[in-house]
């Protein structure tokens, strides 16, 4: 019964609140504050054959997707340095000074990148004094690309974290045994540490995916037009279009893809592993 | 060892960057916030103190954070506890439930308060922004409080009843005092957490802007990006100082508890 | 072997808990199944069991740690069904010694006389002296993580004991201790009841330090009771095999049984006939097939020139396992495939015999146990 309290209130300002989004994405806006609450699928209908949400949805997948891998690729190695090449009492040091950068207020974060990207920025003006170029590069900035670097440095932490967990959790002793048994290191860490890693790989890609999609922040500040993704026409809609329905309608789709995407994954995932046989 | 040893600390510059970067354009003279850098200057520190909007930004969100982290801490308190020493019907489920706003996008959060509020006829204000950033937080305070929890060996609250004491005095003998560090650093980071948190702030914040929403609009102005930076130092000085506090609370639990300490926050 | 012998002492018979068809399930898992058992003031009493056969769970109960499905648990002739686990006369020594990681050693020691009425130099007199019984003289201000294993469990018991309870409750004290420790801390615990003289209920899966500690022994197997008594008859006259297996060794060869003038007579397969005594025999049958057990130390080899002063058997030496006092020797029987183990004690100037050699085995019908 102790955890009542926190159930009822997650009950109360999550559950209702997303059914109620649901609902709202049924109901036609008339005015301001004005709803024709008679249920249609209109909004659903708009938001899947208009073309310019059908364009923003892709491109908010395929960004998230660019993301999650960049984050997760890059992410593996330091959590097996960490786990593997730190002696053990440097390891929370290690992990704490990740975890600092993503503490700090995502919002300056965020806009120190674009300082960085910019057309006069970090990287440019430090390119021309060292001679590489004359003049500044522009596909840095105000496009997808410098989201993904940007979301990928947000989101760094919570791809390492979950790899680094489960790497330490793998028996030191089974990969002295598969050297024991002939293995040498390359085929020792295909073999026995990548499968045991799986399970917290696969966490990071989730827990990096789910929130990226959503990104409202990164998008707006330095997204420019090429870079604008679900979160900011969801925003758009609620706050300056004024048509809550059809934003409502974006956000239970978003939701429904991600979910769809999140369960796949889960699924394939446990399907590899359980392929294996050892663990449940 | 060394080739990733050497990628590990390029990663590191990586993380850090934007960070070194803020004092940098902090204490410079220049207006634009652009290479190459010019004089030393803390002008744009004092000019701080002249933007009356930003101090009244930074009280609301001090009290919105404060507020939140107790809420948050204290929710956590019940379902870490529940949790760990329980088995109920639907835990899985409830717990995955409670635990849903970690990987929920918070813009979806944001928006169907904000549907729910307006539709019920109240108006937006600090109070619904408490409510949202409570729910946000929780997950997080749950996390380190379940690590808490479950590093305390029941035995010893067994033990305590065993010798007389009643289940309330045995949490506040026993308990208490032994996941006082985990209460800490929950409260810290739900802390830091909601000072920083910016979109369902922007959403429910109504007519005073939290710190991160004033920020935001001041993002617009050219004029005031350096002071901008300045604020921003302040800020991550002000993060590193709290989450450095909450570190060490969280090692000496583990200490006090006599276990072996296995990583970070998550 | 330092061990006290607790065979000769005064058995107190007066009871102080009851426990009349105690049930529980743990979902649809029986864990106790009709416990009925007396336990008597001032005895030190073992429950002892394989792993999983609800040990914990009964002395849980009797603490008031957990609830049970139907029966009772009587303290001094009072229900305890009403009675929370901290308003009960018992207390509990933990498996894990639960010492309070926050306090010191004094503070954990003194932790429940919070409550008491006694002034604070009453109180910090009664602590010291607790630590002096249990050999912690001076280490009150020592922090509780600063310990070793054994100082632990030494603070585990002073604290459960300053409260001066009816009962003390010990969930396998000694199973985290190496072997020395405990044999040790076997020897003190025996000290320290009979110096307290209150009843000490111990859980144990070693059926050794139940022998060694223990007035009376009960032998749990899955939730229920299979015998209760005192060392001797328990190790003597196992009530089923499944008793006997567990404790000690036992060698078991098939035998009939039949009665001839008021008499049981068995005829054991290798050993031959024999008269048998109605105590050696489970009631109700004295009639056809059995089994017949008798323990490794009852019978005895036969070198050249030595006669029996018993009853004799003839069979070969198939293994031979040398402990330095003892050897353990396995003897085919004439007849039987399967061998017997006999253990011998070691005797300077005698040598060890050899696999392979034919002996003959001395026996009498009086160390033989009869099970249906
Ligand atoms: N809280 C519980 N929920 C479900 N089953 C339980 C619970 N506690 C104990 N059991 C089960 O009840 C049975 C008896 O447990 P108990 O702890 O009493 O065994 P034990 O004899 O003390 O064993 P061990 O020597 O391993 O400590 C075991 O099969 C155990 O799995
Ligand atoms: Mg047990």
């Amino acid at each position: 019964m102790l955890i009542s309290p926190t159930a009822l209130y997650a009950l109360a300002l999550l559950a209702i609140p997303l059914g109620a989004i649901v609902l709202i994405s049924f109901w036609t806006q008339t005015g301001v504050r004005d709803f024709d609450t008679t249920l249609t699928g209109a909004n659903y209908v708009e938001a899947l054959s208009d073309p310019i949400y059908r364009a923003l949805m892709f491109r908010s997948l395929r960004i998230a997707g660019l993301v999650t891998l960049v984050t997760v690729l890059a992410a593996f190695p330091i959590a097996y340095f960490v786990s593997f090449g730190v002696p053990a009492q440097k390891k929370s040091l290690w992990i704490f000074l990740i975890t600092i950068p993503f503490w700090t207020s995502y919002l300056i974060r965020v806009f120190l990148w674009k300082v960085i990207l910019g057309y006069n920025g970090v990287f440019n003006s430090g390119l021309k004094v060292l001679g590489v170029i004359d003049q500044p590069l522009t596909f840095l900035l105000y496009n997808a690309n410098s989201v993904v670097i940007t979301l990928a440095h947000a989101y760094a932490p919570f791809a390492i974290l979950p790899i680094f967990v489960a790497l330490e959790k793998i028996d030191r002793s089974l990969l002295e045994a598969a050297r024991d048994l002939g293995e040498n290191r390359v085929m020792t860490f295909l073999r026995v540490t990548l499968p045991l890693a799986a399970p917290g790989v696969i966490a990071a890609v989730l827990i990096v995916f789910i929130p990226t999609i959503g990104d409202y922040v990164t998008p707006e500040l330095i997204g420019g037009p090429g870079g604008t993704m679900i979160a900011n026409m969801i925003q758009a809609q609620f706050l300056r279009l004024n048509n809550a329905p059809l934003g409502a309608a974006l956000a239970v789709l978003a939701m429904l893809i991600v979910s769809v995407i999140a369960v796949a994954f889960l699924v394939l995932g446990s399907r590899a592993s359980g392929a294996k046989g050892t663990r449940k | 060892m060394k080739g990733l040893k050497l990628y590990a600390i390029l990663y590191l510059i990586f993380l850090y960057a934007p960070i070194f970067l803020l004092p940098l354009f902090a204490f410079n003279s220049s207006t634009i916030i652009a290479f190459p850098l010019q004089s030393f200057t803390t002008q744009w520190f004092s000019a701080l103190a002249d933007i009356p909007e930003m101090h009244k930004a930074v009280l609301n969100s001090l009290r919105i954070a404060a507020t939140s982290a107790v809420l948050a801490t204290s929710f956590g308190i019940f379902a870490a506890m529940a949790s760990t020493r329980y088995r109920f019907p639907a835990q899985k489920g409830l717990m995955g439930f409670i635990m849903l706003p970690l990987v929920l996008p918070e813009i979806i959060v944001a928006v169907s308060l904000l549907v729910v509020i307006v539709n019920a006829g109240f108006s937006t204000g600090a109070w619904s922004v408490i409510a949202g950033h409570t729910l946000i937080c929780t997950p997080f305070a749950i996390a380190i409080l379940q690590s808490a929890f479950a590093s305390l060996d029941p035995a010893l609250e067994e033990a305590a009843f065993d010798l007389g004491e009643t289940p309330a005095s045995t949490f506040r003998l026993v308990t208490l005092p032994l996941v006082m560090p985990g209460i800490i650093s929950a409260l810290l980071i739900s802390f830091t957490i909601s000072m920083d948190e910016f979109i369902i702030a922007f959403f429910l914040t109504g007519a005073d802007p939290t710190l991160p929403v004033y920020l935001f609009s001041m993002l617009r102005f050219p004029k005031l990006l350096p002071a901008v930076m300045a604020l921003g130092t302040l800020l991550v000085l002000a993060s590193v100082v709290l989450l450095t506090i909450a570190e060490y609370f969280r090692r000496r639990g583990i200490k006090r508890a006599g276990a072996k300490d296995t990583g970070g926050f998550l | 072997m330092t061990q006290i012998s607790t065979a000769n002492r005064v058995k107190p018979t007066k009871p102080l808990i009851e426990m009349r068809d105690i049930s529980k399930h743990y979902g649809d898992y029986h864990a106790l199944c009709g416990i009925t058992l007396d336990i008597h003031e001032g005895e030190f009493f073992s429950l002892l069991g394989p792993s999983g056969c609800g040990k914990t769970t009964l002395l849980r109960v009797i603490a008031g740690f957990e609830g049970i499905d139907s029966g009772a648990v009587l303290i001094s002739h009072q229900d305890m069904a009403r009675v929370p686990a901290n308003k009960r006369p018992t207390n509990m020594v933990f498996q894990s010694y639960a010492i309070f990681p926050h306090l010191s050693v004094a503070q954990n020691v003194g932790f429940g006389l919070r409550k008491s009425t006694m002034s604070k130099a009453q109180k910090e007199a009664a602590v010291a002296e607790a630590l002096e019984m249990v050999g912690l003289k001076g280490y009150g201000a020592r922090a509780a993580h600063a310990l070793s294993g054994g100082q632990r469990q030494r603070v585990a018991l002073a604290r459960a004991l300053i409260l001066k309870p009816k009962v003390l409750l010990l969930d396998e004290p000694l199973s985290a201790l190496d072997r020395k420790m405990r044999e040790q801390m076997q020897v003190e615990l025996i000290r320290l009841q009979r110096q307290v003289g209150i009843t000490f209920i111990l859980v144990t899966h070693d059926q050794e330090e139940a022998l060694v500690m223990s007035d009376r022994i009960a032998v749990m197997f899955e939730g229920e009771i299979a015998q209760c008594d005192d060392p001797e008859i328990l190790y003597r006259r196992p009530k089923s095999k499944r008793v006997a297996d567990f404790i000690g060794v036992m060698n078991f060869l098939p035998a009939t049984l039949h009665s001839h003038a008021g008499t049981i007579i068995a005829d054991v397969a290798g050993l031959g006939e024999a008269e048998i005594a109605a105590d050696q025999c489970p009631a109700g049958i004295p009639e056809g097939d059995a089994l017949v057990g008798f323990r490794p130390e009852t019978l005895t080899l036969l070198y050249d020139g030595q006669t029996a002063t018993q009853r004799e058997a003839a069979g070969v030496i198939s293994e031979v396992v040398y402990y330095g006092d003892m050897t353990y020797y396995d003897v085919t029987l004439v007849g039987v495939s399967k061998p017997v183990r006999i253990s011998m004690r070691n005797v300077f100037g005698r040598d060890v015999l050899a696999v392979g050699d034919a002996t003959r085995v001395s026996w009498s019908a009086g160390a033989l146990v009869v099970f249906p």
